[in-house]
């Protein structure tokens, strides 16, 4: 699982065109200001952490890049293409997968079904090819099952592939939530704290795991609270608090920039 | 393929033997069922009315309670006004059969169902994009408006109604007796025969056997759709939509597809249903049949085809066995339905999802197979 742990060496950032730019997102829901003026880049290839206090507006950000809020100004471009009102699927189709902070798998499948769905993002099969058992239908259950074995594979679920989701332990259901996300076959992975709840040595292969991902062509968009999490695992770190951007910078920049320890530790002392 | 091949995961293969015996029965079954009005058993059979007649209602229930049971079961739609379709059905037939126009009726059965599942896509297209409770009362409304409307227009006959709804075309071929039974002793009985096919009046066995042959295709259909990505994309919708949507499920096409199916299903039973009766009036499509359809599938188990069938032999024949009942046939109901919510949410027969998840690796299996020999 974790023959990928010494790769830490920051992604080919110089010289690359941005897969992801937030260009002055602002939205406001009523007179909340939830994102103010954010513009950032996403490199191809980097691990990207979105920091920031609570209520800072990272899964607002999340929110607003998956296509679930339309931003009141700005805009989000997307390997050289702006999303517009694009519905959520088809952003998905673009290439942005992400998972949820608090855990949305569909309970009464099977983990391979919950990657199969995924999976079938890409897939073309309606009524007449189910029916009639068309080879399109084939090739693709085909298809899917051996990305479903695979990803299970990585995500070290193959043993629980057809146990109900809702029977997999905590742990196991953030990494079938990765899983089905890779399964749409993303250039932009998105996690929403995907170790929120983890004991070290579960953040540890966690942190191995989001390695690997990005190892195998993914970008990587990553929220999370645990700083030494943060810190140990990506290139860059964008700073949010109350929906603005306060910094921006390699981890051991921000870990050194006054706005930064101002807003994030000096604000609240938990953490770290 | 060679991935998924060389990583069998534990209890991947259910035995052949057991898919053989399982094949077996259900065959078995089958023919059982085509031979019940002729087997007229004691037991099953209904003393105080026609049991032929009762079989043909048990089974469009069942017919019915399949095409529900693919808009609650399977994409979790609330739909309380399927009678709608099932009405569209019938009255499509009567028009276009007898009252504006004498077409053959095969041709009227294509007819209803594209126009039940025109209306099922009409109907859907705005309302599927609200969230759940809207589309429970805007089906509630179009159940009840459909019958309005055939009870006020002229052009529908009104109150009235409409007469002399073609019946199936008969293939005559040959006549059997059904048995009679004094006590447990069997007998030809020489008095009654029915035809085969012919679907006149008094025998509602032709009739009986048509609508179980639409059932078992419809079954046929059912489990090739739900064990493919249409299948996963209606049980993912209806987990979380959101996430179904974010992770690449066109939701609302899928919802729709689900609406529709059900109201082809639903037109196609209220067709044979007017065909059946010769004539057809506003009258039996009234709001309580469409709870009577709900029930059917909610006692089933929504999501579980079998149950669904199961159910809808409990809300359809039951009531016509036990006659002397059924003046307490709501109560009866009403207690029924208590238990079932307290000791059994799920319905008599849950669906078995653990065992489908088994069948659809196997499936993959012989997928690989097939792939690898062609």
């Amino acid at each position: 699982m974790a023959e990928t742990t010494l790769s830490s060496t920051p992604a080919p950032a110089a010289g690359a065109s941005p897969l992801l730019r937030m260009e002055k997102v602002t939205l406001r829901f009523g007179g909340v200001v939830a994102l103010d003026d954010v513009s950032f880049e996403i490199q191809q290839g980097e691990i990207l952490g979105l920091i920031g206090p609570n209520g800072a507006g990272k899964t607002t950000c999340f929110n607003a890049l998956t296509g679930v809020y339309q931003p009141t100004s700005g805009q989000v471009v997307f390997d050289g293409l702006p999303l517009g009102r694009r519905k959520r699927y088809q952003i998905n189709r673009m290439g942005i997968a992400r998972t949820f902070q608090n855990i949305r798998l569909f309970q009464n499948m099977t983990a391979r079904e919950n990657v199969l769905v995924g999976a079938d993002a890409h897939h073309r099969t309606g009524v007449l090819s189910a029916l009639l058992r068309l080879p399109r239908h084939r090739r693709e259950e085909a298809e899917g099952h051996r990305l479903a074995d695979e990803l299970l594979e990585l995500m070290d679920l193959a043993h629980r592939a057809d146990d109900l989701a809702r029977n997999l332990s905590y742990g196991e259901q953030r990494r079938l939530e990765i899983a089905r996300a890779l399964a749409t076959k993303p250039k932009l992975l998105c996690l929403d704290e995907p170790a929120a709840g983890f004991n070290p040595v579960e953040k540890q292969r966690l942190m191995d795991l989001i390695r690997t991902v990005r190892d195998r062509g993914n970008t990587v968009l990553l929220i999370e609270h645990d700083m030494r999490l943060v810190m140990g695992v990506t290139d860059r770190i964008v700073v949010l608090e109350f929906g603005k951007k306060i910094a921006e910078g390699r981890p051991e920049q921000i870990q050194n920039d006054p706005a930064v320890i101002a807003a994030y530790l000096g604000v609240e002392d938990d953490d770290a | 393929m060679s991935t998924a091949a060389a990583n069998p995961t534990a209890g991947r293969r259910r035995p052949a033997s057991s898919r053989g015996l399982r094949a077996a029965l259900l065959v078995v079954l089958a023919l059982f069922l085509y031979a019940l009005p002729l087997l007229n058993l004691p037991i099953i059979s209904t003393p105080a009315s026609d049991f032929r007649a009762v079989l043909f209602t048990v089974a469009s229930y069942a017919l019915v309670a399949l095409g529900l049971n693919i808009v609650l079961g399977y994409a979790g739609l609330l739909d309380l006004g399927y009678v709608g379709f099932y009405a569209i059905g019938a009255y499509t037939v009567g028009v276009f059969g007898s009252l504006h126009g004498t077409l053959p009726f095969w041709l009227l059965i294509v007819l209803a169902v594209c126009i039940s599942t025109a209306s099922g896509l009409l109907l859907g297209a705005p309302t599927l994009r609200v969230r759940g409770d809207y589309l429970a009362i805007v089906t509630l409304g179009f159940g009840e408006i459909i019958r309005l409307v055939a009870l006020n227009s002229e052009w529908l006959n009104g109150a009235r109604g409409i007469q002399g709804v073609p019946r199936p075309p008969s293939v005559e071929l040959f006549e059997v007796n059904p048995l009679t039974w004094d006590g447990f002793t069997a007998y030809v009985d020489l008095g009654e025969t029915s035809v085969f096919m012919k679907f006149g009046l008094l025998d509602a066995t032709p009739y009986y056997w048509l609508v179980l042959t639409v059932i078992i295709l419809v079954l046929f259909g059912d489990v090739l759709l739900q064990r493919s990505r249409v299948g996963r994309a209606w049980e993912a919708t209806r987990e979380d939509e959101e996430a179904a949507e974010l992770n690449g499920v066109p939701t609302f096409r899928f919802k729709l597809l689900a609406f529709a199916m059900g109201a082809f299903i639903g037109g196609l039973s209220g067709a044979l249903f007017a065909a059946r009766q010769g004539s057809i009036n506003p009258e039996p499509f009234v709001i309580q049949l469409s709870m009577l359809f709900l029930a059917a599938v909610v006692i089933g188990g929504q999501g579980n085809r079998w149950g669904a069938l199961v159910g809808a032999v409990v809300v359809a024949y039951l009531p016509e066995r036990f006659r002397e009942a059924a003046e307490f046939r709501v109560l009866i109901f009403g207690v029924a339905l208590l238990l079932l919510a307290n000791f059994r949410p799920q319905g008599l027969l849950p669906p078995r999802r653990a065992k489908r998840a088994k069948a659809a690796s196997e499936q993959i299996a012989q997928l690989e197979e097939g792939a690898a020999r062609g």
